[in-house]
């Protein structure tokens, strides 16, 4: 009971020019954060660097949760890579494997045909009405590393979102109470 | 290493059916950070309409150094079908990818190329 009086009083001490400092401090934190991430766009020529592994479909590879990092380079595609693509009309992008190139020669442009690792069948039940192949402009990048697990705070902020409420709250605590 | 193929049946659009003899021996790919090998054979060649085909006809996951010797026997697990009508006659290489999928960290990737390889000139 005592804390609470406490954290109520502290609560109402905080002087306009502290919280402002606060609000501050948070605020580059958020900053950094994102200039971190927009040059790690820049680096990895890719939309989205990083992406969380949903499903299954490339295990024991790639297993919910883990972390795959991207890059996107002009080379071109070729079979064996594994990249990740959206397919018109879903939202969540998808790792999997290449396993049937068809580059043209007189546009350099290539169709490309994938599957996940522990599937049974190809990618073409996924993709659209009536599409046969990936072409370049659906895929967003390379998978070139990985991270196992970390993926998951990710998942679960996602799948429960009132986690993420949580979180945020206690930081917001942790920001408003600590006096420094 | 070393990919033979046997038989072949094209039918329809231009399917091919074969059958190969590998053997390989992949243990030194194996390092305290490796989880698994992914390895595959793709066929490439060239058509008129396209510069480069790669076709993968077979893969399969090494999960451990113990199993990255091995022989194997298998028809193609995946169809051979081009995009087309072109591979009577065809002249094609075979090619043994490897994928070292880490514990963590960087993926790397290599492969072999056997040329030489041909389709016959008619249907069989």
């Amino acid at each position: 009971m005592g804390w609470i009086g406490d954290t109520v009083d502290s609560i109402k001490s905080i002087q306009i020019r502290q919280l402002l400092t606060q609000v501050v401090s948070l605020g580059m934190i958020v900053t950094s954060a994102l200039i971190i991430w927009k040059g790690l766009m820049c680096v990895t020529g890719s939309e989205s660097p990083v992406v969380v592994v949903l499903s299954g479909s490339m295990e024991p590879g790639f297993k919910r949760g883990d972390i795959l990092f991207l890059h996107m380079s002009k080379d071109p595609i070729r079979a064996g890579e594994i990249v990740v693509f959206n397919i018109d009309g879903r939202e969540i992008p998808i790792v999997h494997r290449v396993i049937k190139v068809h580059e043209r020669q007189d546009t350099g442009e290539v169709d490309v045909l994938t599957k996940g690792d522990n599937n049974y069948g190809d990618d073409r039940l996924l993709y659209a009405q009536g599409q046969q192949y990936l072409q370049r402009h659906h895929i967003m990048g390379r998978a070139v590393g990985f991270l196992p697990y970390v993926g998951w705070v990710t998942i679960i902020m996602t799948e429960k979102p009132i986690i993420k409420y949580i979180l945020i709250g206690a930081l917001g605590l942790l920001v408003i109470t600590s006096k420094d | 290493m070393n990919i033979n193929w046997f038989q072949k049946q094209p039918k329809g659009s231009d399917e091919v059916s074969l059958t190969m003899n590998i053997s390989a021996d992949l243990q030194s790919l194996f390092t305290w950070n490796t989880k698994q090998v992914f390895i595959f054979v793709a066929a490439e060649y060239e058509t008129r309409k396209n510069s480069l085909n790669q076709v993968s006809l077979w893969d399969a996951i090494i999960p451990a150094k113990e199993r990255a010797k091995f022989w194997i026997r298998s028809s193609n697990k995946y169809r051979f079908v081009d995009h087309g009508k072109n591979l009577r006659g065809k002249e094609f290489n075979l090619t043994l990818h490897w994928h070292v999928m880490p514990k963590t960290g960087k993926m790397f990737a290599d492969k072999i190329v056997m040329s030489g390889y041909s389709l016959p000139e008619e249907y069989i």
